[in-house]
């Protein structure tokens, strides 16, 4: 019972390393704002999934009600990175495309041709 | 015993949010540096979260919750300087 809080956690270690190395690899920024965040915010959720498993295995095994509070408020930091990481990362490529940043191997610009046609903000 | 696999995840996730100063200070374009600043406020919650149990204080986690607001917020307003709002 032990290992699902290990699995949990190799998991989550093995994806947070994974976007380290997207960071590194990927040639423009909307390629590395794709691999990064999601493996971050996947990664992060499972380390701390794997510490929500093992404070509750402590709490059934001792019985001590501080292992209850670690939980809840670890569950309440996931909801915190779930609901604030996707939200950064869409800001954050919206400021790329309208600073003028373009994809490297990019040909067309289908947001920018839509923005002007409509004539309203400028992209 | 077990504890002992914690310290390794948050050393690996720690050097992990380390190498991630390297994009930080090399990125070519200024959303680059954006980016690698949103991923290392993330793997330092990561690691906050991790190192709670390893240390066994409930205080690092609400540590982290308002770290992660926080750095929402200075996402979101460096998002908006660099689109020319502010």
């Amino acid at each position: 019972m032990e290992k699902a809080a290990l699995i949990l956690l190799t998991i989550g270690v093995l994806f947070n390393f994974l976007g380290t190395v997207a960071l590194y690899r990927f040639p423009d920024v909307y390629t590395r704002l794709h691999g990064t965040t999601k493996c971050t915010t996947f990664g992060s959720i499972f380390t701390s999934a794997a510490v929500v498993v093992y404070a509750l295995q402590m709490y059934l095994r001792t019985g001590e009600g501080r292992f209850t509070t670690l939980s809840v408020h670890v569950i309440l930091a996931i909801f915190a990175l779930l609901i604030s990481n996707p939200t950064g990362a869409h800001a954050i490529a919206r400021a790329a495309h309208r600073s003028g940043v373009l994809p490297k191997y990019a040909v067309v610009d289908r947001l920018a041709e839509d923005h002007r046609k409509k004539g309203g903000v400028s992209a | 015993m077990i504890i002992s696999y914690f310290a390794w995840a948050a050393a690996v996730t720690g050097f992990c949010a380390l190498a991630m100063v390297g994009r930080l200070i090399a990125g070519p374009t200024v959303p680059d540096r954006v980016v690698a600043l949103d991923s290392i406020n993330t793997m330092v919650i990561a690691l906050m979260i991790i190192l709670s149990l390893v240390y066994d204080s409930v205080i690092m986690v609400d540590v982290a919750i308002v770290y992660a607001a926080l750095s929402f917020v200075g996402t979101l307003f460096i998002a908006r300087h660099v689109e020319g709002g502010v």
